[in-house]
């Protein structure tokens, strides 16, 4: 029995602590966003954050993150109203979604800290993300789309920059 | 291999004889087809429960207005389940914003109603159900509208649709479809001719069709909020992980040791596969309470097995045995026999031989397959995504031991399809646990299970020779296309094709394409069946299945034909696209398509630097009766150490009628994508029977550090709206290939292309 901090509330899982975060979200919790695509940190599809980094959670065991925030595709945004979420949906990404959470969940650690981001910058953050779909094109389009819209949010509250 | 799987008879649902009825459903309103319309009015029609007699409802609109689509077809990121509604929604008249879709089950009443089989594969989708789909809504706009009229005491004539409103501009009267639905009085049967008398749009009437509306799944997978078959949760689950034989095909499993998996928590079984269906060979499914403790229990096992009748096979043992069978006379049936190529290369000026290959590929969709089956008394229950749920039911029924009429499926979004969920390996373990354990079970294959047990493209070798005259005109072609036949497999009869030489049944989808469109007088095709590939590597119908590999050839070998003629290879293409004899139409728009590629490209406009080319090639995939056409500019740099930076692709594609604008650029993109992707970065090998690469470490596809720019040109004429998930898959190897020798003057004849291969190529 471990208590896992998801989305802003403790939650008690029946998991032994090498039990990837994984299958503990998923069976456990029945939080099906977070998807399984290789079980070996290849694909980025299981895709969540602890403490705000982007992590794979088929190889971070419920022992490791103890204690840490987790955050889901469940628990990125209260409505589904995440920059990147609206900028998915604007710019029509997903074909199959399969690999969509993960995509979106890499690309919110990227733009949490750098909301101005360069093709080379978003290309390298997303790199170890596959789309069996290709939707690779759309993903960098909608990526810079919230980027804009968050520094548009940012400007109007406080700093003023060159455009 | 299929004799335990009893497919029932496909047969064409024979809607001629069906009558649409508009009535009053429980939700709503129905619009749906029923066989035994008159001897009830359409309200009492829906209303019955009788199991002999129960409307197919295509879709219903409820009291508030929703209106909802049942999708008969897979929907695996081609978004054609917003498609179909988008087409039902033209003539109905609805408000888009109204539109909901569902998934259908396997029950045999949302066959497709050309197919008269539940299948989503050959880009078939849109254009063999747009005028079913049209003539449902407009049949209901009828409905809607008499019922309106009589409300409103006005001639129906007089009324205007739009939105969901119908409107009656002199009295400024106006309802509601949901106001008509609440009203209860639209009710009204369709003999099959008066649905043929209906009078469509013409597409200077659309509102819908040709505008990019919100794709009606897409909020759902940017939320965590779709389902797929692996997010099924039942009551009382428990898990299933498969163990899988060193090798692809025919092991059995000599046995088995289950002591130190009993030593892991909640393990609950493990089951030896008794499949009769011949789907899996020598699997063993671990049962526990979690997925966790199946895969340690899994591992636990200790397995011995007869490795069976391919443990020898390699891929240098399916091309040896690919050449041997080539070099027969009497190998293979024929697919196109016109004219005498041999007689034609002997007066010809000039004879050109080459063999062009592929290696093994692998689906591997994100979402890795899974299956969860549940008995309920008589009834099995099976919940996955699947392309085929006739077949598919039929294999879990053959699993169970059960007839296929008990077997419902629940389908699911797909996690990706590409053809690998055509089939249903996945359902075997989940009924064979399910039953063994009493409880319902969910398998997920780890990713290497799903590697290693594909359903894969096969290996393939091609032999082509041509003769050009004297004048530089191609005059004969032989065609010779060796490997395992996948559709040969599936055990249906009427997926396979008469040979023309009478030698029987061949499965034109290994040969598709080869049947080309440019005019030669002397052109033999012939499928010769790799018996060995066929039954070491039971392969499947991978994005594109044939034209991926005959295109790769024909393409290539066109290419080569034009520089010996001294031409340039678009201009000779042009000219061998004449339009002559049964080439006409289908020539010309392929002829048209290329020019525009050529257009939107620049090509032969300027000098490109040193080391950079461009190559051309054009396609008529899928299939020479469905075909769409494609044409692709590909740009390349090659180093000298024979590297390929591909720095453009210009696809353009003629596809007749464009539903939807922004999908048919989304799924042409990923299509010519996955073209690149088979071209450079994909390769499965077999050794010892078995595929070596395990996950996405060693089988690689392309990554967005790999995209080059893609240029599109989707030209819409106003013929039927044609198929688009497939066909830029089949152009890009071989403008790749021709672009390579152009910059570099290496021809490269194996996928996928190499930095080894190109180098080596430039030297000789």
């Amino acid at each position: 029995m471990a208590t896992l901090n998801i989305n802003g509330r403790n939650m008690s899982v029946e998991a032994a602590s090498d039990t990837p975060l994984l299958w503990a979200i998923r069976e456990q919790l029945q939080m099906t966003g977070t998807k399984f695509g290789c079980g070996a940190g290849l694909c980025g599809a299981c895709t969540v954050h602890v403490n705000g980094e982007a992590v794979r959670s088929c190889q971070t065991m419920v022992g490791d993150v103890a204690g840490k925030k987790i955050t889901t595709i469940e628990g990125l945004s209260a409505k589904g109203d995440h920059p990147l979420q609206k900028a998915w949906i604007t710019e029509q990404v997903p074909q199959c979604g399969y690999c969509q959470s993960g995509q979106i969940m890499q690309a919110a650690s990227l733009l949490a800290k750098n909301n101005n981001p360069t093709k080379e910058e978003v290309v390298e953050h997303m790199d170890g993300n596959l789309c069996r779909c290709m939707t690779y094109s759309r993903i960098q389009k909608a990526i810079m789309r919230a980027a804009s819209e968050m520094r548009t949010a940012s400007n109007t509250s406080s700093d003023r920059r060159a455009t | 291999m299929n004799t335990h799987v009893k497919i029932n008879q496909v047969e064409t649902p024979d809607l001629s004889r069906r009558s649409f009825l508009v009535g009053a459903a429980t939700a709503g309103l129905a619009f749906g087809y029923s066989a035994l319309p008159d001897m009830l009015g359409a309200d009492r029609a829906f209303a019955a429960t009788s199991a002999n007699f129960e409307p197919s409802v295509w879709y219903s609109i409820a009291p508030d207005g929703l209106v909802t689509i049942t999708c008969g077809k897979a929907d695996m990121g081609q978004h054609i389940a917003s498609t179909m509604a988008q087409i039902i929604c033209e003539e109905l008249g609805a408000d888009w914003r109204n539109m909901r879709v569902q998934l259908a089950s396997n029950d045999p009443k949302f066959n497709d109603p050309v197919l008269g089989a539940q299948i989503t594969g050959g880009s078939w989708s849109t254009m063999m159900n747009f005028d079913a789909m049209s003539r449902a809504g407009a049949a209901g706009r009828i409905a809607l509208t008499e019922a309106a009229a009589a409300s409103m005491g006005v001639p129906s004539g007089e009324l205007v649709v739009r939105d969901s409103l119908i409107s009656h501009s002199k009295s400024k009267k106006s309802m509601t479809f949901a106001e008509i639905v609440k009203s209860g009085k639209a009710t009204k049967s369709f003999s099959s001719d008066e649905l043929k008398a209906i009078t469509l749009k013409t597409p200077d009437q659309y509102r819908l069709i040709g505008v990019s509306v919100p794709q009606l799944d897409i909020p759902s997978k940017t939320n965590g909020t779709a389902k797929y078959g692996i997010d099924v949760m039942l009551p009382g689950m428990v898990y299933g992980k498969v163990v899988t034989p060193p090798v692809r095909y025919g092991a059995t499993v000599k046995s088995l040791d289950d002591s130190a998996a009993k030593k892991v928590p909640g393990f609950i079984k493990a089951i030896t596969l008794d499949d009769k269906t011949g789907t899996t060979t020598g699997w063993v499914v671990a049962v526990a309470n979690t997925y966790g403790n199946a895969r340690k229990a899994a591992d636990a096992l200790k397995i011995t097995y007869d490795d069976g009748p391919n443990a020898k096979a390699s891929s240098q043992s399916l091309l040896d045995e690919a050449k041997r069978l080539q070099g027969l006379d009497d190998s293979g049936q024929f697919f196109v026999k016109n004219g005498d190529p041999a007689a034609a290369f002997g007066t010809a000026a000039k004879v050109m031989e080459a063999e062009y290959t592929t290696n093994i590929n692998i689906h591997a969709p994100m979402e890795p397959m899974n299956a969860t089956a549940e008995f309920k008394g008589d009834i099995l229950h099976i919940y996955s995504g699947n392309q085929f749920a006739t077949r598919s039911g039929a294999i879990a029924a053959g699993a169970a031991g059960i007839d296929p009429k008990y077997v419902v499926m629940h389908q699911m979004w797909l996690g990706g399809g590409f053809g690998r969920r055509l089939d249903a390996d996945m359902m075997v373990p989940a009924v064979q646990a399910a039953k063994a354990v009493g409880k319902p079970v969910k398998v997920i294959y780890s990713r290497e299970n799903d590697m290693t047990m594909d359903f894969s493209r096969p290996l393939t070798y091609q032999k082509v020779k041509a003769g050009l005259d004297g004048d530089g005109k191609l005059v004969a072609m032989s065609h010779d296309v060796v490997s395992a036949w996948p559709t040969a497999r599936w055990g249906i009869p009427d997926f396979l094709t008469p040979s023309v030489d009478k030698k029987g049944p061949l499965d034109s989808f290994t040969v598709n394409g080869a049947d080309f469109f440019y005019t030669v007088p002397n052109h033999h095709v012939r499928a010769i069946k790799n018996e060995l590939a066929h039954n070491a590597t039971p392969s499947g119908q991978l994005r594109s299945v044939a034209p991926g590999w005959t295109f790769w050839a024909v393409e290539s070998m066109i290419d080569e034909l034009a520089y010996a003629a001294g031409k340039d290879p678009a201009q000779f293409r042009v000219d061998l696209l004449d339009g002559k004899g049964d080439n006409a139409g289908g020539a010309q728009r392929l002829r048209n398509t290329l020019l525009a590629a050529m257009g939107l490209a620049g090509y032969g406009t300027r000098q490109l630097p040193k080391g950079e080319g461009m190559g051309v090639a054009c396609v008529s995939s899928q299939e020479r009766k469905t075909a769409s056409w494609t044409a692709c500019v590909a740009h390349v740099a090659v180093a000298p150490s024979g590297e390929v930076k591909v720095k453009k692709l210009t696809v353009a594609t003629d596809v007749g009628t464009q539903v939807h604008p922004d999908n048919i650029r989304a799924q042409v993109e990923g299509a010519a994508l996955w073209g690149l992707s088979l071209a450079m970065y994909e390769k499965a090998t077999l050794k010892d029977g078995g595929i070596e690469q395990t996950n996405f470490d060693s089988y690689t596809p392309l990554r967005m550090s790999q995209v080059p720019e893609v240029a599109i040109s989707v030209i819409a004429n106003g013929e039927p709206a044609t198929g688009v998930g497939e066909p830029a898959v089949t152009v890009i190897a071989p403008a790749l290939g021709n672009a390579i020798f152009n910059a570099c003057g290496a021809r490269v004849r194996a996928l996928p292309i190499t930095a080894e291969a190109v180098k080596a190529a430039m030297k000789a």
